[in-house]
């Protein structure tokens, strides 16, 4: 257990205590270690190449007019955009993060289904290469939103489409299993002492996260089955001249669809929850309340959907009823806003990167959550629906809101990874560099859409030129910026100051007791009970 | 607690999982039916009813009101003619309507279409009652034929009283292929 990193590479001969050599380590690899790195790292892949289509996009509307790509093209940059970052980039990585920390967190010595984990890890990059695959086909890849309504979907998609849909269902159960494995882990592989109420909050976002996985991706499943159906099998679930509705697919899209904006920002609230407290050197304000303002926003994200689609037409007692059942989830949010803040005052604050991207995180996401309560009163989203408004608030939730929890998550464990402090300065650099980038390209997009720019249009009126222009150069920036944290990784992984166990003076938890870095097998006994802290 | 007890119980919870899983996912598709039967019950997307029997003489008619119901067509990847008779009725709610609508085929094969109705506002779309309509089933429709189809109608004294205007509208769709592979299907039993 007491192994310096140099007497880990020491330990190769030692088939059981030390990871096997070549590429068959990481294709055959059961190591909850191992496997976390694996899914960060594809994730960033997803992360490099779904950036590569936002700034396709992005260049496209540098200008009005059409400059660089069809019509058709662009269409299948923006779905392709928004797949690869939602399924590819975001969930992976936040899984990434479970698998590395809820055993270091919890005192187990790895996760309780390790051979799924890998099987759930190693088909993601198939489902990929075939989504991916399609911009390559004859007719070209799915062109329809990433939320694939039908019959757009269905009778007017390109015939790629039944690739996209083998792709979603492989997505599907690789994240069920990995749900399934969280899940299992959290409850029956804890420490001795570890009560589900002494459970770092990272760990109780995630069992949370995964219930809404394993309640939702199924139905998203059964989604594009029906499509599947619909498209080769002449039946009717989408198709209203047999008999069936367009509307439908809407409805059991959202089922899906709303709980899964929960299943990005949960666990973003855990890693936020922990590393607040850490540069604050104090303890985190609310424990308790922050567990009950989870276990809320997920009840209430199963009764919001419609909200995604008043337009539709609605009776009116619908859309009060989701107006105000979605206003409601600003309750619990304000409740973590606000035990975040009350962490942070009065503390002894640093601001070390992660520390930084955690308070970005907490101003930006709040942001977010505003424009998403503008969002909900039934009205004000007639005007709102479908444009650029749409866009920027749930680009200001995922990018400042989840993916900064992400980058402040990779930097904040990065030294108990690689058992070496990564280089500061480039962090702060990188940081500051998003920072501008995420808010000059996010902010104007809610003057574009209150002004009536529509959404997923390749071309506009000559009165957005302006804010676009500032868009499009905030998008290059902090799209470009994203290479520092490649550098910054690599880095930090090739060697630098050596990190000590506890890393950072604050922090606290099982995950800071073991060696930096984390030796291959960790827990293999059973922590002391006495390190485990009471929240 | 031994590695047993513990591995049992995680494999105890995984299958547990599993079914779950499972389960959500016939929910998935359990939500299909349950979304047409709430659309039936509350007249919910502008959803008509199916057929209704003709209601025996002696109903009730509102003489105090008048309501006016619009008719539109939309042809879906259609061509030729698919209008009705008359643009628009004024009637009592109660009393038994009956107007028609012209569709033609100008191609020179045989073409199955069907029309699905629509209703808005949705509030009304309870109310319109249909005794004979030409939605409720597929229209075969031979080379270059015109033919008058019929729509009998009432719509039902408990309408809203707010709602003074309504509009039906029906879309046509062109669904030979669909037709032909049911036919196939059938055939090669």
């Amino acid at each position: 257990m007491s192994t310096s990193s140099a007497a880990l590479d020491h330990s190769h001969d030692d088939h059981h205590h030390g990871p096997a050599k070549g590429f068959s380590r990481w294709l055959f690899t059961t190591n909850h270690k191992d496997i976390g790195s694996m899914y960060l790292w594809f994730s960033f892949a997803m992360f490099l190449l779904g950036g590569t289509f936002a700034l396709v996009i992005r260049a496209e509307l540098f200008q009005p007019g059409l400059q660089f790509v069809e019509p058709n093209f662009f269409n299948q940059m923006t779905t392709m955009h928004g797949l690869v970052m939602v399924f590819g980039a975001v969930m992976p990585a936040f899984v990434g993060l479970a698998n590395w920390m809820i055993p270091l967190m919890i005192g187990a010595p790895d996760m309780a289904l390790p051979r799924m984990n890998n099987w759930s890890f190693w088909i993601l990059p198939f489902a990929f290469a075939l989504m991916v695959s399609t911009l390559f086909m004859e007719g070209g890849g799915p062109n329809f939103g990433w939320t694939f309504y039908a019959p757009l979907s269905t009778t007017y998609a390109p015939s790629s489409v039944t690739y996209f849909i083998f792709a979603v269902h492989i997505m599907g159960a690789s994240s069920i299993m990995g749900a399934i494995n969280v899940i299992a882990t959290i409850l029956n592989m804890r420490a001795p002492g570890m009560t589900l109420m002494k459970m770092p909050l990272f760990v109780w976002t995630w069992l949370i996260t995964a219930y809404l996985l394993i309640a939702v991706m199924p139905v998203l499943a059964g989604v594009v089955t029906m499509m599947l159906f619909d498209i080769h099998f002449g039946t009717s679930f989408f198709n209203a001249a047999g008999g069936g509705d367009p509307v439908l697919f809407q409805h059991l899209f959202w089922f899906f669809g709303h709980p899964e904006v929960y299943i990005m920002i949960l666990p973003a609230f855990g890693v936020v929850s922990a590393i607040i407290p850490t540069f604050a050197r104090k303890r985190l304000f609310g424990y308790d309340s922050m567990v009950y303002a989870t276990a809320s926003i997920a009840f209430l994200s199963f009764i919001v959907w419609a909200h995604h689609m008043f337009t539709v037409g609605m009776p009116l007692a619908g859309q009060l009823f989701f107006m105000y059942a979605t206003m409601l989830i600003a309750v619990p949010t304000g409740v973590k806003v606000f035990n975040w803040v009350a962490t942070m005052f009065r503390g002894a604050m640093t601001f070390e990167t992660p520390m930084l991207f955690a308070i970005a995180f907490v101003v930006l996401f709040t942001i977010g959550g505003f424009t998403g309560v503008m969002l909900a009163m039934t009205p004000v989203d007639f005007q709102y629906h479908d444009t650029y408004f749409v866009v920027a608030h749930f680009h200001y939730v995922l990018v400042p809101g989840a993916v900064f929890s992400l980058m402040a998550a990779a930097y904040y464990w990065l030294p108990k990874w690689t058992g070496y402090m990564y280089d500061e300065n480039l962090g702060k650099l990188h940081f500051w560099m998003s920072f501008v980038g995420v808010n000059l390209l996010f902010f104007p997009q809610h003057f574009l859409g209150l002004a009536g720019m529509p959404r997923r249009i390749p071309d506009y009126a000559l009165q957005f030129a302006n804010f676009n222009w500032i868009s499009s150069v905030g998008a290059f920036l902090f799209g470009f910026s994203q290479l520092i944290l490649l550098v910054v990784v690599i880095k930090c992984i090739r060697g630098g100051k050596k990190a000590t166990d506890q890393v950072w003076e604050g922090a606290e938890g099982l995950e800071w007791t073991v060696p930096s870095p984390a030796p291959y097998h960790t827990f293999e006994t059973p922590p002391d009970p006495s390190l485990i802290k009471d929240q | 607690m031994s590695d047993k007890s513990v591995q049992n119980g995680t494999k105890k919870l995984a299958v547990k999982l599993g079914f779950a899983v499972v389960g959500m996912f016939a929910f998935g598709f359990a939500l299909v039916p349950l979304y047409d039967v709430i659309c039936d019950i509350t007249g919910l997307n502008g959803k008509t009813g199916e057929r209704v029997e003709a209601v025996q003489a002696g109903m009730l008619v509102d003489e105090q009101r008048e309501v006016t119901i619009q008719f539109t067509t939309r042809q879906n990847d259609v061509d030729g003619v698919f209008k009705a008779e008359v643009p628009q009725m004024t009637l009592k709610p109660g009393e038994m309507k009956l107007t028609s609508y012209r569709v033609s085929n100008p191609s020179d094969e045989v073409r199955v279409v069907q029309a699905i109705p629509s209703v808005a506002p949705n509030a009304a779309a309870l109310h319109l009652n249909k005794v004979e309509c030409f939605c409720f089933q597929e229209q075969i429709l031979e080379p270059g034929q015109t033919v008058d189809m019929p729509l009998r109608f009432f719509i039902d004294p408990k309408i809203p009283e707010q709602i003074s205007k309504l509009t039906l509208s029906y879309t046509l769709y062109d669904i030979t292929e669909k037709h032909q592979q049911a036919a196939n299907k059938i055939a090669s039993r």
